[in-house]
């Protein structure tokens, strides 16, 4: 990749400023953190940075809230620089991963705590304090020790903390990650709807896709410290920039294939077929190394194996909800999920995997 | 930010590594240096003399030999204690730390009562034996490190029961499931993953008793050790001498603590898991009664001292002279102490002095903390290693490092003029609790998560805010623990003291020397028992403050 891919803003409500990285970079010693990533993130807009630990995206998120600064490139907020801005002047609203609830003060302290820095009276700051607990679904916790609370609870008030301040933009540092996971799945709609409300700018790290397809708008894949794209999930899934992406969002396989442009041909076992292709806006026409991302869905699975398909055998079998989903071994030692709603292959068994109609996702090799 | 908080740290840092390197490091270079004035005359003068010579080697085999009778009645206290359950266990276990609730000087007076020549059971075992002289003496080597065993041993029984308590009883079922025997069990398994804590109290021990000053002091008899000579050499004006004779004890200090250092450098695990392992109730009635025998024996060893005080502390000055116990008593001694101003002079002074070296830890050792903790800036090294020091320096060694700098007014080598004033005393104490309140007020705030002042930030909290609604609270355990503990080291503190002190601000331990040596028995075991009430006070109070935190 030569230049890093630029997002697009929200269109959101009006009054809020855009959140801004423009060409951020962050060096700890020989070591680059963050290398040139631009994001921005518009008003009521909710943006997920994705990567593995050690892709920096904790470090861009440290950066956007000013608790690192970077060695070159800003931080905008609505046109403003606010690179040199500390933190505790920036107004943002900051969730951390582990909450940072203070221990030795009750819920409606804690949550008042970013008012009784502003010097708003106690009477009043505690009020609305109560009012940010009861927006959260946490009336009447207000008197309750840190330490009484459960995971999803302790969340609500570390997010309370960061709405009741009026923040200009909301930064979560995997607000997830430390719930277990049934209450992981209803918390994820609780905090899409809780975020939106607000219309400011949110950004949020996590390491997991599932967290980033059911509460973000867009999605900003992180490798390294490099930004590798930003897109809608739709967009990540349907037409990944690199093999990077393709891997991490979705499951599938990568095959190598001649690029022609709208089509490309796939050889497996001396069988070839041409397939359609799909790249993102901004790529090049046509790749010089290619593959194409084989998706479970996208893959046909008959009893014999005809002309027009791939001759195989069922390795795996796994029933997955409403589907089934095959591993089948290929020709030249490839291996491909099929998802299939009838179940009536079974393991052992000779089939043939075809192609459906595509457009199949294209990535450079 | 990142440059301008940087920035701020280290102008916080700045002025407290300043006053740390002027009060700590720097009368030690003037030791140091002072040594060298006549060139190597001084220490030509040192290597030439056999009472040097000798002092040296005692202080060493006393160390190592306190180290080892205290490793035998630390080790097996610990295994007892928390391994097995007997009738009388908690009793024991209640006054098993005790020793470490008496000043050191007090310990030796209580020693002094009980085993000296006309010591009570000095006595009974003479009236027993039907002997015409005393069986014993309590004198030279083996009395001062009898004394120690008593007091030091204490360190070895905390860290190795610590150390079992955190031991997985899961490591100890496996070896025996892989068919091990107890003794094989203990042998491979228990005591290797209990030398760390082994180590580290032995390390203890080695430097209490390096740089002991009581017990030698009191009665070493003719024996010669550094800490004492050391004393002597400056009290017969040959400063010279007693810089040689600081730097080496110094020195031998600091090799001690590398020594252990390289020791223990292999070890790469620790002992993580909670333990959970059930103590085993003897079974057998025999083993039983031994075994509660055995404890009850050792309970009234280890309070005897204490009662002994407190009893002493009743009799009439003068009277006690051949008999086995005190033939007269009264409250008269207490009485003196909170009506005869002189007598009542030295525990104003005691307390005046504790608060103001406390009141210094409480700043200094605070803001230490908290820089080492939560802030990364070009120093910090520099810091944790000067908060550390005065653990390493024997407090005689620092008391002649503080006598040799703050002698005079001279503000072109930084000098400014303490000694003979009230300030020297406070100064000392202060320096010796550095290591201890700094390292309280860490543990607090290392339990701290550190994004708590991140979040503060971010919610737009300035730096005073912060401080005062998040960091302090979380450092208030360790702190008032820290420094509960401070108070009550420096209200008790003898060993600088009896270098630095003079008549107007004596403290209560030189007043406890004088009435001792003024043969009023009485008047220093009330004082001793005064210290001992402000101890077990101060205790209390701290580790509820402790539990707190937890």
């Amino acid at each position: 990749m030569t230049a890093a891919p630029r997002a697009r803003g929200g269109e959101g409500k009006a009054g809020a400023g855009v959140l801004a990285l423009n060409g951020v970079t962050r060096r700890f010693g020989e070591y680059t953190a963050v290398d040139n990533v631009s994001v921005e993130v518009g008003p009521g807009e909710l943006l997920a940075l994705v990567g593995a630990s050690g892709s920096g995206k904790t470090t861009t998120l440290r950066i956007a809230a000013g608790y690192e600064s970077p060695d070159s490139g800003t931080v905008t907020l609505g046109g403003e620089d606010i690179t040199r801005v500390p933190p505790e002047r920036r107004g943002f609203g900051m969730v951390f991963q582990h909450y940072a609830l203070f221990p030795h003060m009750p819920v409606e302290e804690n949550v008042a705590f970013g008012l009784e820095a502003r010097g708003v009276g106690k009477s009043e700051r505690l009020e609305k304090a109560r009012a940010a607990l009861v927006s959260v679904g946490l009336a009447g916790a207000g008197g309750r020790a840190i330490q009484s609370l459960s995971g999803g609870e302790q969340q609500r008030v570390a997010l309370a903390r960061a709405l009741v301040i009026e923040p200009r933009a909301l930064l979560l540092d995997e607000p997830l990650s430390n719930l277990d996971p049934t209450l992981r799945q209803a918390m994820r709609d609780d905090l899409r709807a809780m975020l939106r409300r607000v219309g400011v700018p949110a950004l949020f790290v996590t390491h997991d896709q599932e967290d980033a397809f059911a509460i973000a708008d867009r999605i900003a894949i992180l490798k390294k410290g490099k930004l590798l794209q930003v897109g809608t999930p739709e967009e990540l899934y349907e037409t990944p920039a690199t093999p990077e992406v393709a891997s991490f969002i979705g499951r599938g396989t990568m095959v190598s294939a001649t690029d022609k442009g709208s089509t490309a041909t796939v050889t497996i076992g001396g069988r070839t077929r041409e397939l359609a292709v799909k790249r993102p806006q901004g790529t090049p026409s046509r790749y010089e190394k290619a593959f194409v991302v084989l998706r479970p869905e996208a893959l046909e699975l008959s009893n014999q194996a005809g002309d027009a398909s791939w001759p195989g055998r069922v390795v795996n079998r796994r029933f997955a909800g409403g589907v089934i989903v095959y591993r089948v071994e290929l020709a030249d030692g490839i291996g491909v999920d099929v998802e299939s709603a009838s179940g009536n292959a079974h393991e052992d068994e000779n089939v043939g995997v075809s192609p459906g109609k595509g457009p199949f996702p294209i990535v450079p090799g | 930010m990142k440059g301008a908080f940087r920035r701020q740290s280290f102008l916080i840092a700045l002025p407290v590594i300043l006053l740390l390197l002027w009060t700590v490091v720097y009368p030690n270079v003037a030791v140091i240096v002072g040594s060298f004035e006549d060139g190597l005359g001084h220490w030509r003068e040192f290597a030439a003399s056999p009472a040097d010579r000798e002092a040296l080697w005692t202080s060493l085999v006393i160390s190592v030999a306190s180290v080892f009778a205290s490793l035998a009645i630390g080790v097996p206290l610990a295994f007892l204690l928390g391994r097995f359950d007997f009738p009388g266990r908690r009793l024991l276990r209640a006054v098993a730390t005790l020793p470490a609730a008496l000043p050191p000087l007090v310990g030796v007076i209580a020693f002094l009562f009980l085993y000296g020549e006309s010591g009570l059971i000095t006595r009974i075992v003479q009236r027993v034996l039907g002997m015409s002289e005393a069986p014993w003496r309590l004198k030279g080597v083996s009395a001062i490190v009898f004394v120690h065993a008593y007091t030091m041993y204490v360190y070895v029984f905390l860290f190795v029961s610590a150390g079992l308590e955190r031991f997985d009883a899961t490591l100890d079922e496996a070896a025996s499931g892989l068919g091990a025997s107890t003794a094989q069990r203990l042998r491979r398994v228990t005591l290797p993953l209990l030398m760390p804590a082994v180590a580290g109290s032995a390390l203890l021990v080695f430097m209490n008793a390096l740089g002991s000053f009581s017990a030698p002091y009191v009665f070493g008899g003719g024996l010669r050790v550094l800490s004492t000579q050391i004393l002597a050499s400056k009290t017969n004006g040959a400063l010279g001498l007693a810089y040689v004779e600081t730097t080496v004890l110094t020195l031998s200090a600091v090799s001690g603590l590398l020594l252990f250092r390289w020791l223990d450098r292999k070890r790469k695990y620790t002992l993580a898991s909670k333990g959970g392992r059930k103590r085993r109730v003897i079974r057998s009635r025999q083993v039983q009664i031994l075994t509660s025998i055995g404890a009850a024996v050792i309970v009234i060893a280890l309070v005897l001292p204490h009662l002994m005080v407190v009893l002493v502390s009743f009799a009439r000055d003068g009277v006690w002279t051949t008999q086995v116990l005190p033939p007269e008593y009264t409250l008269e001694n207490y009485r003196r102490l909170f009506s005869e101003a002189e007598l009542w002079r030295p525990i104003t002074n005691s307390v005046s002095m504790a608060l103001v070296a406390t009141a210094g830890n409480l700043v200094v050792c605070f803001l230490c903390a908290y820089l080492i903790v939560f802030r990364k800036f070009a120093g910090r090294r520099l810091l944790e290693l000067l908060v550390a020091l005065p653990w390493a320096i024997p407090a005689t060694a620092i008391a002649l490092g503080l006598a040799a700098t703050f002698n005079r007014n001279d503000l072109l080598s930084a000098r400014v003029l303490l000694v003979g004033t009230f300030w020297i005393l406070p100064l000392a104490y202060f320096i010796r609790d550095i290591p201890l309140v700094a390292s309280a007020v860490e543990g607090s705030l290392r339990q701290m998560d550190a994004s708590l002042e991140d979040a503060a930030r971010g919610l737009g909290a300035s730096w005073m805010l912060t401080m005062r609604r998040v960091i302090l609270p979380a450092a208030r355990p360790g702190l008032v623990a820290g420094c509960l503990l401070a108070a009550v080291t420096a209200v008790g503190e003898f060993v600088a003291s009896v270098v630095l002190y003079t008549h107007a601000n004596r403290p209560i331990s030189m007043e406890i020397l004088a009435q001792l040596r003024a043969l009023a028995f009485g008047t220093s075991a009330a004082y001793s028992v005064l210290l001992i009430l402000l101890v077990l006070l101060m205790t209390l109070a701290a580790r509820s403050f402790e539990e707190r935190l937890a």
